[in-house]
């Protein structure tokens, strides 16, 4: 504990030349740092960075295809989580992974809890409460260890995740993103807790999007882009706006189609209004206006409440507080059939599991939303003379690449392709205002291409168009208006003229506007 | 958070809610019939449910890791068979070991489907339902099979004046009770249930701990299918038919989750005696026998929609909050 000013030069953890492709996609590009004995290390970038996947592959979750890592001046490359753990690497993810089931202390010792005697299976209650209480006072967590975890508030579960790193002998310790569901006090006692830990010698590699904090804590940075490391010093040379600029800084890329000029602010019933929506916990005083022939796009951070307010708007979800407006008639929270019927549609950002059937045709897929419009009046008989045609003439329109959309599963489509069925489905409804979240996740080039220009075509015809997503280019090029959530906020608005990628992400990180 | 603090303390009513339930249901027995809350009554309630008390702890295992097993009743059966046609005059232990073992193999066939095949445990299970009854019938040539002399005297005798059948439920109970309390195996169990992919990150030896969990399931079936055939003295076709509803439903209504992860081991002790006191009770009051079913599923339904009621609270409490609301006192 004593002269820690000495051993901070030793250095814990070293990370060279690590790469890692998904499929034929390369996510990190040579990363390499260190961080040293009783040092913390503060990471920044972009989500899509690399930040995480360099750390699964610390924490053993990802291994790497090339690099090498070494801890303590030993080559070190840990097989699964387990083997991580072991070696004293303890990643505190953003997910806690606590069981609300089990009580604190089956918790905090999962698999490692002491025996009665070494040859018998049973556990000792005993000792393990000594031990228990032994981490959770480490760690300044004052409950009874035979508590239901269930009973944590979000701040003392990630105060027993940490418990749990000490319990197996951490040499390193990864925060990812811990601040995000915490109170201040929490905040405050958290930030206390990893300079203590810091003091016994611990390295810390602490991941936030919040960059006063991260400038509080550490004593180096590290700054990622694109799987690349843009800077990697001490902190002591940058400032809050420098980091900024170490993060951003691409060329926006001729994907987009041509501008279509301010749109004239006619004042008409604006197709989607919200007005003071809240929810307790999740948004809080949301207002927001799209009409007709705008694009508008939500942008901010992951968690800063841009996919549950879609869900709210769409009625997937209550909102308490607040009126929802659709062509000037209100609607009731959670409605999602007046919704509809208002001509509202959502395209969810888990194409996955929550909007495409996988093992259906790309036909059943798209038909699905709009059977009701090819039906017959009396019985509901479908009417397959004006289905297909319409199908055939939405896949054409979509420029939808695949073999037979009539037989070929949704499975065996690309992503983009995938994606451009889900807005079929929407577009043969005649939507008035789509509301789309991360409509290009997952999309190849080309597909993102079609998709934007397809967006265009449709806000020309006068439809409104709310669009989510974490590419601030995207929503550069592609909107009229991009509002920027933050912590369950609308924290400031910019119009076409005003667009700047470094205000927009400044606003996302909880800055002021003006920069 | 006010209102979060009220579905807090209705989640902690719920928990309680299956022991109220059965003392609700008691009450309204004791008042509609003087026979009911007698000792010789009360000796009977446990005598009859000795035998899905045991299937139904064994099922209780699977549940909590967000399984299922549709094969108890025909472990039942099929382990009923092999004890009469294999074993019919030896001693009342071998014939328990017998039933166990032949129960515990049938449950790690049905564990290595599940773990190492990737079967769903519903369909794995099924499977194997309709196999061993079919081996069963194939076995005893679907002829009805008598229990040998010493084994139908077990299920009349007393040991130290409680009913021997009794003696074997509370064994089960206590052997449960050793698993999940005074071994690791119960925080794996409970924790599997509750977070597959999470037990994986926090290393819980899974495909341990899940085949482990359908072999004690089969071995409870084993001895349950033991008992039965040990009250009844005879094996019939339909002996055990149905048998892996009733047990689950005897855990969902001890408060045992469908959903995995939640429940007690006394649970389903509580689910068996409220569901064979509704059929004692039903009896006593002459009601129609045709009603009995009618009014069992009543009680289940009325379980598992408590159940839900109860799982959708919780999701509510454990709700991701985005914008951390700071106590009025911060």
């Amino acid at each position: 504990m004593s002269g820690n000013s000495n051993i901070i030069n030793l250095t814990r953890l070293r990370m060279e030349g690590v790469t890692k492709s998904f499929s034929t996609v390369r996510v990190l590009h040579g990363v390499s740092f260190e961080v040293g004995v009783g040092e913390v290390l503060g990471v920044v970038g972009e989500n899509g960075s690399g930040k995480s996947t360099t750390m699964n592959i610390i924490a053993g979750i990802l291994a790497p295809d090339e690099g090498t890592m070494v801890l303590d001046g030993h080559k070190f490359l840990p097989p699964n989580r387990r083997a991580a753990e072991k070696t004293g690497i303890a990643f505190i993810q953003q997910e806690l992974t606590v069981f609300p089931n089990l009580s604190v202390e089956e918790n905090l010792l999962l698999g490692r809890a002491p025996r009665v005697s070494g040859a018998l299976p049973f556990i000792s209650r005993k000792q393990r409460r000594t031990r228990a209480m032994e981490f959770l006072q480490a760690v300044g967590l004052d409950v009874n260890p035979g508590t239901s975890a269930s009973q944590l508030s979000t701040g003392e579960r990630q105060l027993l995740e940490i418990a749990r790193g000490l319990s197996i002998d951490a040499r390193v310790m990864i925060f990812d993103e811990p601040t995000t569901s915490l109170t201040n006090k929490e905040t405050e006692r958290l930030f206390a807790l990893i300079r203590r830990l810091k003091s016994s010698g611990i390295a810390i590699i602490y991941i936030s999007h919040a960059l006063n904090d991260v400038l509080q804590l550490s004593d180096k940075l590290l700054v990622m882009r694109d799987g690349r490391v843009t800077f990697h010093g001490p902190k002591a040379v940058m400032t809050p706006e420098q980091l900024i600029v170490a993060m951003v800084g691409r060329s926006i890329d001729a994907l987009f189609p041509p501008s279509r000029g301010t749109v004239s602010k006619r004042e008409e019933t604006p197709l989607l209004e919200l007005r003071g929506v809240s929810e307790p916990g999740i948004v809080e005083g949301i207002n927001l206006k799209v009409t007709a022939g705008e694009i508008v796009g939500i942008s901010g951070l992951m968690g800063s409440g841009r996919s549950e307010l879609a869900r709210i708007i769409f009625g997937l979800d209550f909102h308490r507080q607040g009126q929802i407006k659709a062509n000037g008639a209100s609607l009731t929270s959670g409605d999602l059939s007046a919704r509809l019927r208002s001509g509202m549609a959502f395209l969810t950002e888990d194409r996955r599991h929550e909007g495409l059937m996988m093992d259906a045709s790309a036909s059943e897929n798209m038909a699905l939303a709009a059977l009701r419009s090819f039906s017959s009046s009396i019985y509901g008989r479908l009417q397959t003379t004006t289905l297909k045609p319409a199908l055939k003439e939405m896949a054409g329109r979509l420029h939808l690449k695949c073999d037979n959309i009539d037989t070929s599963p949704a499975r065996s489509l690309s992503g983009g392709n995938q994606q451009k069925v889900v807005i079929g489905r929407w577009l043969l409804c005649q939507p008035k205002l789509l509301i789309l979240d991360e409509p290009t996740r997952g999309v190849d080039v080309g597909a993102k291409e079609e998709i934007y220009a397809l967006l265009a075509v449709l806000v020309a015809q006068g439809k409104g168009i709310l669009v989510i997503s974490s590419e601030i280019e995207e929503l550069i090029g592609l909107c009229d208006r991009i509002v920027v959530m933050h912590r369950g906020c609308i924290v400031s608005e910019f119009n076409r003229v005003e667009f700047d990628q470094k205000k927009i992400l400044s606003a996302a990180f909880g800055r002021a506007k003006a920069v | 958070m006010k209102t979060e603090s009220i579905v807090q303390i209705l989640n902690r009513i719920l928990r309680w809610s299956p022991l109220l339930f059965l003392c609700v249901v008691a009450i309204v027995f004791t008042i509609l019939s003087r026979q009911f809350f007698t000792i010789s009554n009360i000796q009977a309630i446990l005598v009859q449910s000795s035998w899905l008390a045991l299937v139904a702890l064994g099922m209780n295992f699977v549940l909590l890791t967000a399984g299922v097993d549709l094969s108890v009743g025909a472990i039942m059966y099929f382990a009923a068979v092999t004890v009469s046609l294999a074993v019919p005059a030896a001693s009342v232990w071998v014939v328990v070991l017998v039933a166990m073992l032949v129960g515990a193999v049938f449950g790690g066939a049905n564990g290595l489907f599940i773990v190492r095949l990737g079967i769903p445990p519903f369909i794995a299970t099924l499977a194997t339902a309709f196999i061993g009854r079919g081996l069963g019938l194939f076995f005893s040539g679907t002829q009805a099979l008598y229990a040998g002399a010493r084994l139908a005297t077990v299920g009349r005798e007393s040991w130290l004046g409680i009913p021997a059948v009794i003696w074997f439920a509370a064994a089960g109970l206590l052997v449960s009770l050793a698993l999940m309390r005074a071994l690791e195996f119960g925080s794996f169990v409970r924790a599997i249930g509750a977070d597959h992919e999470g037990s994986r990150r926090a290393g819980v030896p899974i495909a341990r701990v899940t085949w482990s969990v359908y072999v004690l399931a089969g071995a409870f079936a084993g001895i349950g299918g033991l008992i039965s055939l040990a009250q009844t003295a005879s094996v019939s076709p339909a002996f055990g038919l149905n048998a892996e509803f009733l047990a689950i439903s005897a855990a969902v209504l001890g408060g045992t989750s469908l959903f995995g992860g939640r429940g007690s081991v006394w649970g389903p002790i509580v689910g068996v005696v409220l569901i064979t006191i509704v059929q004692d009770g039903m009896a006593l009051i002459n009601a129609n026998p045709y009603a009995y079913p009618v009014t069992t599923g009543i009680v289940i339904f009325i379980a598992v929609a408590l159940d839900c009621l109860r799982s959708s609270l919780t999701t509510r409490v454990e709700r991701k909050q985005i914008r951390v609301v700071e106590p009025a006192s911060a």
